[in-house]
């Protein structure tokens, strides 16, 4: 199940110029709505409803099917993400070196579950699958950086989340 | 001409352990030492050898340095490249013996490789289309093309024996000439290189590392079954791999090996990337026809068939990344070239992603029916920290196990399947003692509940109950009975779903059952986790002998359940205790044991 976020939408009217220019690029090529909603995500970071409608103009489709979409493949977020992206690696590599542990450490010291922001919109919790570094397994990045080889025991954490806290 | 040529990996591996940088720092220390018209810097595609990344290999002589850091460039440079002697220290120590320096297919992780599918990652520079062709590149489908009758083309595969790399295994050539056969206005060739399977990454790795291998392959597929179009599936979570085939695709099209009037025919072909976006599903062919065509990515009964009614309803050849990078080799070298390797049913090689707990974690290609011991034992380098191998899972999550008395099974096909598992797209994981069969089962179910489509009721509300099931077990609240349960309904799904992900989904509880039903019974009977896996089953307890009542292990618990006075025995509350495990690593005394 997907977590569809209750915070107001707060889209501005730039990145609206930029997601219906693409549309009107675009949409009507076919096959287009998963493309339309990547671009989307790629500039609103998310998928709110607002947003999912302005698609499903777009490309011409009911805002049902354009929903059915968001929900079904998991890179599409219904919710806003975190100023620092925590995305934890539990492709079967990592789990078997202890990644499950070490996202439950994560989910500790945040206090936010697997799929939620913090309140202060600084950070955000996710596993992953296989991100194609099994040999640094168990592994977790936070944005574009990657930490590997994380001792399971979770004593390398407070360490590195201490690097993102203003 | 340069006198030596660096080559540093840029799979995602290594990219993780920061090969960028030291490619940057590379270039730099090399214009400072002014040798920067003499030395290149190469980014290439994997080597196989993750665990040691990142990784550099110097040539002409060849030396593989392992685990370079970017303080260690300096010196490459200075010692390595200006004063021509190798940094012995950060050479990959199998190669170094005594005062010689060994080549790197002799060591023990190369040795019984035969890289066929691989053949240019780590070689050439993905980048760069001109050192792709250096290596034979696109000589194969100018063969095809000007001295081949598409015919001649399936029938070589055909003859090859090439099975489907994606899992299932169909002939390569049949599925061609299905797709020749039927007849339309427009035809398409397509690459499923969705990898699903959550511990894999050799698709991703061949798209990063020899890209036009693949357009190579695509654009023959075109020419035997009579399509001018192209469409990849990839994960935009793969952005490595996407930005690579992209650059590819464009210099193909800039030397006109895209397009129209390919090598003067009057063949054109030209393709396109299309993004997933994270499904597991997707990579069975009708759900990645769905996604393709951008809708929600639920598979479809078959027949028809793709290659009857494939991409917008036109017949479609699907095929996966590894298949079509066995094809270029085929068509230049004849069918013999692959059907002398490997075993009756199963010919030429195979790629895994190995990992897991073992010592070399990463790509390996070896030749179908070596055996699972030549993997682990040999290649893989054994078991880290002294542990015992337990057992190995390929196949994923539509996979099973493969116990410590199998492992001398000859690996393809045929033999996967007939012990309970399958050879999937390639992911070999391997586990040790310390790893709960029941809760890597109940990992995948996991798994499969979260991607189950929903289309169809024995996947969808089947894997739930068995994962409940699970549950119960782990918890500690299974009886005997349940393993019986467990058994019916993993029946039920595998025969009642549509399509391969509810038909698979039982695979890894069925065969840790049949393989470790002592463990379940453990679970259920004596209420303990024998690997001390399964949280609800264990217990941390202290040892009065040992404690020295230091109080470091009651600052340390999050929760307060430690209890004791100075230079006494503590004590745990089990009922306050979340078995974080905090006080373990804080007893210097060794005094805090899991049980
Ligand atoms: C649930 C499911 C997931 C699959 N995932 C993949 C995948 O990630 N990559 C792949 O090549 N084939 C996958 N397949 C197999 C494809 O349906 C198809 O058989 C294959 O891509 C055909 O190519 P091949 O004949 O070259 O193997 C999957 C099948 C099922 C049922
Ligand atoms: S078996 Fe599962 S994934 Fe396949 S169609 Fe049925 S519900 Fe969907
Ligand atoms: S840390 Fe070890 S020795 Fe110290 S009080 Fe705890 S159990 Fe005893
Ligand atoms: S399983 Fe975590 S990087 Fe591959």
């Amino acid at each position: 199940m997907k977590r569809i976020s209750k915070l107001p939408f707060k889209g501005t009217a730039e990145q609206e110029q930029l997601l219906k220019a693409w549309l009107a690029e675009n949409g009507h090529k076919p096959g287009a709505a998963m493309a339309a909603l990547q671009k989307a995500q790629e500039i609103y970071g998310y998928l709110p409803i607002e947003v999912q409608r302005m698609v499903a103009e777009g490309v011409n489709r009911p805002l049902e099917e354009i929903y059915g979409i968001s929900t079904f493949y998991a890179q599409f977020s219904l919710s806003p993400k975190g100023k620092y992206k925590i995305a934890v690696c539990l492709g079967t590599a990592c789990y078997v070196k202890g990644s499950g542990k070490i996202l439950a450490k994560l989910e500790e010291k945040l206090g936010i579950k697997n799929g939620d922001c913090t309140e202060d919109g600084e950070f955000s919790l996710e596993a992953s699958r296989c991100i194609g570094a099994c040999g640094l397994a168990p592994v977790f990045t936070i944005n574009e950086d990657v930490y590997g080889r994380v001792k399971e025991d979770g004593s390398e954490l407070d360490g590195i989340l201490a690097k993102y806290k203003a | 001409m340069f006198r030596s040529h660096i080559m540093v990996c840029g799979g995602t591996g290594c990219t993780s352990s920061g090969s960028k940088k030291i490619i940057e720092a590379f270039n730099k220390e090399i214009a400072a030492a002014g040798i920067n018209e003499e030395v290149k810097v190469i980014q290439t595609g994997c080597f196989g050898l993750c665990a040691l990344g990142p990784i550099v290999v110097v040539y002409p002589e060849g030396i593989f340095y392992s685990m370079v850091e970017e303080k260690d460039v300096k010196e490459i440079v200075e010692e390595h490249l200006v004063k021509g002697r190798p940094v012995t220290r950060l050479i990959y120590d199998e190669t170094v013996q005594g005062e010689t320096i060994t080549s790197l297919n002799d060591t023990r992780f190369y040795k019984k490789q035969q890289r066929i599918a691989l053949r240019n990652c780590g070689r050439i520079d993905p980048d760069n289309i001109e050192e792709y062709i250096a290596y034979d590149g696109y000589a194969a489908l100018g063969k095809a093309l000007t001295e081949m009758t598409p015919d001649e083309v399936i029938k070589c595969v055909l003859d090859s024996g090439l099975r489907g790399r994606g899992g299932g295994g169909f002939p390569t050539g049949r599925k061609w000439a299905l797709g020749a056969m039927n007849h339309a206005d427009q035809k398409y060739v397509a690459c499923n290189a969705d990898e699903g399977d959550p511990g894999a990454f050799m698709d991703r790795s061949i798209l990063e590392g020899d890209p036009h291998a693949v357009i190579e392959a695509m654009a023959i597929a075109g020419y035997a079954i009579g399509a001018t179009k192209g469409f990849v599936y990839i994960r935009a979570e793969y952005p490595i791999a996407v930005e690579r085939l992209q650059r590819a695709i464009d210099q193909a099209r800039e030397y006109g090996l895209l397009g129209k009037n390919i090598f003067g025919t009057d063949f054109e072909f030209d393709m396109e990337i299309k993004l997933g976006a994270g499904a597991f599903v997707c990579g069975e062919e009708t759900a990645l026809i769905n996604s393709i065509e951008g809708n929600r990515g639920e598979p479809k009964p078959r027949p028809p068939f793709p290659a009857q009614k494939g991409i917008f309803g036109k017949p479609t050849v699907l095929n996966n990344v590894e298949t079509y990078a066995n094809i270029p080799q085929i068509i230049l070298n004849g069918p013999e070239f692959l059907n002398t390797i490997g075993t009756e049913k199963s010919k030429g090689t195979k790629v895994f992603a190995l990992g897991g707990k073992i010592n070399n974690t990463g790509l390996v290609e070896v030749p179908m029916g070596t055996t699972l011991r030549t993997v682990v034992e040999e290649i893989g380098g054994g078991i880290p920290n002294g542990g015992t191998f337990k057992a190995a899972q390929t196949g994923g999550p539509s996979g099973g196990c493969i116990p410590a008395s199998l492992i001398d099974t000859p690996i393809d096909y045929d033999n996967l399947v007939a012990i309970g598992s399958m050879m999937g797209s390639g992911g070999l994981i391997v586990m040790d003692e310390t790893t709960c069969m029941v809760d890597i089962a109940k990992f995948f179910l996991e798994f499969t509940v979260e991607e189950s489509c929903g289309k169809c009721t024995p996947c969808r509300v089947g894997t739930k109950r068995l994962l409940e099931l699970l549950d119960k077990i782990t918890s500690g609240n299974g009886e005997l009975e349940d393993l019986d349960k467990i058994e019916k309904l993993c029946n039920f799904i595998k025969e009642d779903s549509q399509c391969g992900l509810g038909q698979c989904a039982p695979n890894p509880v069925l065969s840790t059952l049949k393989y470790f039903r002592d463990e379940y019974v453990a679970h259920v009977v004596d209420k303990k986790c024998p690997a001390g896996v399964c949280k609800d089953l264990m217990q941390y307890k202290i040892v009065a002998d040992k404690c020295k009542g230091c109080t470091a292990c009651k600052r340390a618990c999050p929760v307060g359940a430690i209890s004791g006075n100075v230079k006494e025995p503590h004590v745990i509350d089990q009922a306050k205790c979340i078995k974080c495990g905090a006080c373990v690593a804080t007893c210097k005394f060794g005094a805090i044991i899991k049980e």
